[in-house]
């Protein structure tokens, strides 16, 4: 028998050379357990309790899912989640393929402008708000400039305005979050195979049919896998809200994730807070799990 | 990349094709005005002293170029009622981001090492299960990390941040080093082992020198994420260990005295340059990890 070691191997090696994987990786297992796992079994526990400042541990049903339902509060933060996310899937979606199809014209700068059209993702949404918070201040911003331009009666005033405030954070969101999708688009398009393309120029067909009725069919999975992340990001925002809106004017702004947190933290109604988070959690799962589904039986074919 | 060798759809050549050219140019250079303009926007007001942002235009370049506006941002502009600037909240940032990056990218790259180079019965299963933790909306453990957290002692503390950051980046920092491990051949792993290199042998040896790519897309990711994360910052940390991003949101929704637009520009560049910086050196790689961040395995 070969022996690669020098020494004689005792069992204490011998043990270690055949659990030392499962022992490194079971903390971390164990980690993932407890902080995703245990907390959201948590969470889902004091949601069917009667916690307010303190958790309580005494089941009491349905009553804060009765009591989200019947707060005016999170039906306005589920039409503003309704609002934003489909304008912002729709505008990322939209300008994301237009900025992908003209850029893969072989522009000779295109790292240049790919690089411009990205940055925004570097940012944080904190800063985004910040700065479109200003530009969209009525007084001095916006406003102030087509005044200045000689449009003497425009008036915008979205950021204040509890009908249109919703808007303001769709204008942000699609600012910083379409050169995203243009960059998951673009790689889309480059995947496509040249011979398709070789077949359809050979067929005679002009560049839009060749996008229209060619690639873009071919790109399905490429939407899909967007649409994926948009929806993601939107259900998730949080603080973009914080730093445009602050949730208002009054909550007129608020959305799941505002309505967790200031329910969470600032009411302390732990039970509503802890359904609400369920309630997201189900949201995402809703988009994720066939999503995933599909995914894994397509790869396994 | 291939389809650049194959002509572009819209050939050159005739004048409806130049036409066509100049007009797709023009859109994109829109564009870019559009994604710039707010950065711009942001630069020269910072730069602007507060009178001539009143009387002067949004989109002016700034008259007399002043500094003052940053001074403020970073030594002296108030946060909630302290007004010592951003200065202790960039730092708290810096003290959170530096620990938890390194940590979470090394435990991600040895669980991704022992998931796919020691395929043990159960690591998919392991893995799979792990990774849901990258898709979870985090308000669904806010309320048990809070708790946690003050059993812990660690409430209200940048070492709380570094726990949270390091517990929730570990689902991405493993899917980055799996799915570069994966290629790796088994081979080279083998004959190590033959040789007699144990788990760790292997790992700090052969996998680590052979990982940077998937160490610079991971630290890189990481570190954005972290640097501009809000929501944990804002739900674990009071006052003193805020992160920078909390306490520009405050600086900016500080609402006594006179609004100085300058002094919150300024404050959002300062909280912004860090992943601005990164993302110009190693943005190949920034969008790298965009791809494989997006929500698939």
């Amino acid at each position: 028998m070969v022996q690669p070691m020098k020494r004689r191997p005792t069992t204490v090696d011998r043990f270690l050379d055949r659990w030392l994987p499962q022992i490194v990786v079971s903390p971390l297992f164990a980690m993932s357990l407890f902080f995703v796992y245990g907390f959201i079994v948590w969470t889902v526990y004091i949601s069917f309790t009667r916690s307010s400042v303190l958790p309580s541990y005494a089941l009491d049903g349905l009553s804060q899912y009765v009591r989200l339902w019947a707060t005016p509060r999170w039906y306005v933060a589920l039409t503003n989640l309704f609002i934003f996310s489909s304008l912002f899937i729709i505008c990322c979606t939209a300008i994301g393929i237009l900025l992908a199809i003209l850029l893969d014209q072989r522009i000779r700068i295109e790292g240049a402008i790919r690089t411009i059209y990205l940055y925004p993702m570097a940012l944080s949404f904190i800063v985004t708000g910040t700065a479109w918070k200003w530009i969209l201040n009525p007084g001095l911003g916006i406003e102030h400039l087509m005044q200045q331009l000689g449009y003497e009666n425009f008036h915008f005033d979205w950021l204040v305005n509890p009908d249109m405030a919703i808007y303001t954070i769709v204008i942000a969101g699609v600012w910083q979050s379409s050169g995203y999708a243009m960059a998951l688009f673009l790689a889309g398009l480059r995947s496509v195979d040249d011979e398709v393309l070789k077949a359809a120029a050979i067929d005679g067909a002009g560049p839009i049919r060749t996008y229209v009725s060619i690639i873009l069919p071919m790109m399905r999975p490429v939407f899909m896998s967007t649409f994926i992340i948009l929806a993601h990001l939107a259900i998730k925002s949080f603080d973009l809200v914080m730093a445009l809106t602050g949730g208002g004017p009054g909550y007129a702004t608020d959305m799941p994730a505002t309505f967790m947190y200031s329910f969470a933290f600032q009411r302390s109604e732990l039970g509503t807070a802890a359904a609400s988070a369920v309630m997201m959690l189900v949201t995402i799962l809703a988009i994720i799990v066939p999503y995933l589904y599909s995914e894994l039986r397509e790869k396994n074919r | 990349m291939s389809a650049q060798a194959v002509a572009g759809i819209v050939r050159a050549g005739g004048m409806r094709q130049r036409v066509l050219r100049v007009l797709l140019f023009a859109v994109l250079c829109l564009f870019c005005l559009y994604y710039l303009a707010p950065l711009f926007v942001m630069i020269t007001t910072s730069l602007k002293p507060l009178a001539e942002i009143r009387s002067g235009s949004l989109i002016s370049l700034p008259k007399q170029v002043t500094f003052d506006a940053w001074g403020k941002a970073w030594s002296t502009a108030c946060v909630g009622v302290r007004c010592n600037g951003l200065k202790p909240y960039v730092l708290n940032s810096v003290m959170m981001v530096v620990p938890a990056v390194l940590i979470s990218t090394f435990l991600g790259a040895i669980n991704g090492y022992a998931l796919t180079k020691w395929r043990f019965r159960g690591a998919d299963t392991i893995f799979a299960m792990m990774l849901f933790g990258a898709f979870i909306p985090f308000q669904v453990v806010l309320l048990p990390m809070a708790r946690v957290l003050g059993v812990l002692g660690l409430a209200g503390s940048v070492y709380g941040l570094i726990l949270v950051h390091t517990v929730y980046g570990l689902a991405f920092t493993t899917l980055f080093f799996r799915n570069f491990f994966i290629g790796v051949s088994d081979g080279i792993i083998r004959a190590a082992m033959i040789d007699g290199a144990g788990f760790f042998g292997i790992f700090f040896r052969i996998v680590v020198p052979m990982a940077p790519p998937a160490i610079v897309v991971t630290v890189i990711w990481q570190f954005t994420q972290i640097w501009n994360d809000f929501l944990f910052g804002i739900a674990f940390t009071v006052g003193d260990s805020n992160p920078v991003t909390v306490a520009l949101n405050n600086v900016v929704n500080t609402s006594t005295g006179v609004k100085e637009y300058n002094v919150d520009m300024a404050a959002a560049i300062i909280a912004a340059i860090p992943t601005l910086l990164i993302y110009l050196v190693a943005g190949r790689y920034f969008v790298r990890g965009l791809a494989a961040g997006a929500v698939k395995g």
